[in-house]
């Protein structure tokens, strides 16, 4: 029925905590075809192959963020990474880097979650606003201050590719920077101090960047967390300087 | 999850100012005191001579000019080259912070003192 | 009851990974020959306050071949930080629009790299009327 069958070899970095001192590589020959994903190859694998293969997915179209792995060293959704491109040569699919390995292809997800919730990822009210005010009017041009920063999917590529959260886990990191970001841009919110002071100003924040931009890179969303955080620098540095003197110059 | 405010903000502007100084006008500088004056390209053989720089940092906006390019520059170097130790797995972070920092503060002093010595 | 031993990787010349990681320690350790660029001028500047004899020491010094290669090498390292300096500096600017439209990262590198060659340029005609 089909055409000669292609097969290309994924090599997929196991890792059993029961039975695994470390992680190793193991190989599985996969038949695909030139509309094939790497997570197609990955479910092949685990239907046909060897069912103790594990690994994250939901969507399988690029929204939902959980298939996020390292393919060929570089940190890609493998739903929306293709077997052809590997093709002949083969593919080598590891857990994300930077991340604890949990098991095979899934990592340890603590840390981004509990950064995640200590940022006050939601719009906080400039002043207490009643229903009859009804809603917040905002320009094409406000929204556009935040909009791409509200794209994220907590897919947590840019953390494997951001070396300063590697080295240093105390970083917050730059999915959750873009986030922290997307609220204090939105012209909907006055929350900017309480970010900025204890989590946008600090070593852990924005200061950490390094501006390797590779997050950025990476990113499928088009996000461009390198620019949500950088931008803030020049701000953070005014205000380092200026804080005692200027009227109110703590808050931002 | 309280943390404290950076104090990179000092060094960060610091190495600001000499990467924009070095960005625009760098490689204009390295050319001519570096290539073109001593090798005799394009310019008279005396520009950089012992009278003419002198002249040039007597004069209090040559002053300036010498010791922006010599002290934002080392400045810049020390943000860069400390964030380069990091990258390269070096631990000692106080240590690297100090040896980096501090080089750029003595060549600071040096520049300064040296300017003004040589006077008016 | 677990079974869990999540397995933490090591960073171990974490650079050499991508080539895109390369490239940021190439753009970062250009600051290692602007720091050899200002100690050259800042003998230069010490020599110039010990007298005649101490500064034309160092300007002999300058033609020597090693100084040559030197500051070849020094400005090829100075015009990767001017191209990677304005590279970078779309990241560092927030979003802006002009005439209602949103001014493109290219824009800002393009303007960047406009200024420095205007700005050497000026430099050297400058340095070059000064002592014509």
């Amino acid at each position: 029925m089909a055409d000669t069958e292609k097969i290309i070899e994924i090599q997929v970095l196991r890792y059993r905590p029961e039975q695994d001192k470390e992680p190793v590589l193991q190989s599985y020959k996969v038949p695909f075809t030139d509309d094939m994903s790497v997570l197609q190859g990955l479910q092949y694998i685990k239907d046909y192959l060897d069912g103790t293969v594990s690994f994250r997915w939901s969507c399988r179209m690029a929204i939902c963020g959980s298939c996020g792995m390292m393919i060929d060293g570089k940190p890609k959704l493998s739903c929306k990474t293709f077997l052809r491109e590997y093709y002949p040569a083969g593919l080598r699919v590891e857990a994300l880097a930077h991340f604890p390995i949990e098991r095979d292809l899934m990592i340890s997800v603590e840390d981004f979650v509990t950064k995640l919730e200590s940022i006050k990822p939601y719009i906080i009210p400039k002043e207490p606003r009643t229903l009859e005010q009804g809603e917040y009017l905002q320009t094409p041009q406000q929204r556009d201050m935040y909009e791409q920063f509200s794209s994220c999917i907590n897919c947590m590529l840019c953390y494997s590719a951001c070396p300063q959260y590697g080295l240093n886990k105390e970083f917050i990191g730059p999915a959750i920077l873009a986030l922290l970001h997307r609220y204090n841009a939105d012209s909907r919110d006055g929350g900017q101090a309480e970010r900025l002071n204890s989590l946008g100003h600090t070593d852990e924040g924005f200061w950490g960047c390094t501006a390797v931009t590779y997050c950025s890179e990476v990113c499928p969303k088009g996000v461009d967390p390198a620019n949500a955080i950088n931008q803030n620098k020049m701000n953070s540095a005014i205000n380092y300087f200026t804080r005692f003197v200027a009227p109110g110059g703590a808050d931002k | 999850m309280k943390m404290k405010r950076s104090n990179e903000p000092i060094f960060w502007s610091l190495f600001g100012a000499g990467g924009i100084l070095a960005a625009l006008i760098g490689p204009a500088l390295v050319f001519i005191t570096g290539i073109a004056v001593p090798f005799g390209l394009f310019y008279a053989p005396d520009t950089m001579s012992y009278s003419n720089m002198l002249a040039f940092v007597h004069n209090w906006l040559g002053k300036l000019f010498t010791f922006a390019v010599v002290a934002l520059f080392l400045w810049h170097a020390a943000h860069r080259i400390h964030i380069l130790l990091h990258d390269f797995g070096v631990h000692a972070v106080t240590l690297v912070k100090v040896l980096c920092y501090g080089s750029a503060f003595v060549g600071t002093v040096v520049a300064a003192y040296a300017l003004l010595a040589i006077g008016s | 009851m677990s079974n869990r031993r999540p397995y933490v990787r090591p960073m171990d010349n974490w650079w050499m990974r991508d080539p895109f990681f390369v490239r940021y320690m190439a753009r970062e350790f250009t600051a290692v020959f602007v720091a050899a660029y200002a100690v050259v001028l800042l003998f230069g500047l010490v020599r110039l306050s010990q007298g005649e004899a101490a500064f034309n020491g160092w300007l002999q010094y300058l033609k020597t071949p090693w100084m040559l290669v030197f500051h070849v090498i020094v400005l090829a390292t100075f015009i990767y930080h001017t191209w990677s300096w304005f590279s970078i500096m779309p990241k560092t600017m927030p979003i802006m629009f002009v005439g209602g439209k949103r001014v493109q990262p290219g824009t800002i590198t393009g303007t960047g790299i406009a200024a420095a060659v205007v700005a050497c340029l000026a430099v050297l005609v400058i340095v070059k009327g000064m002592h014509p």
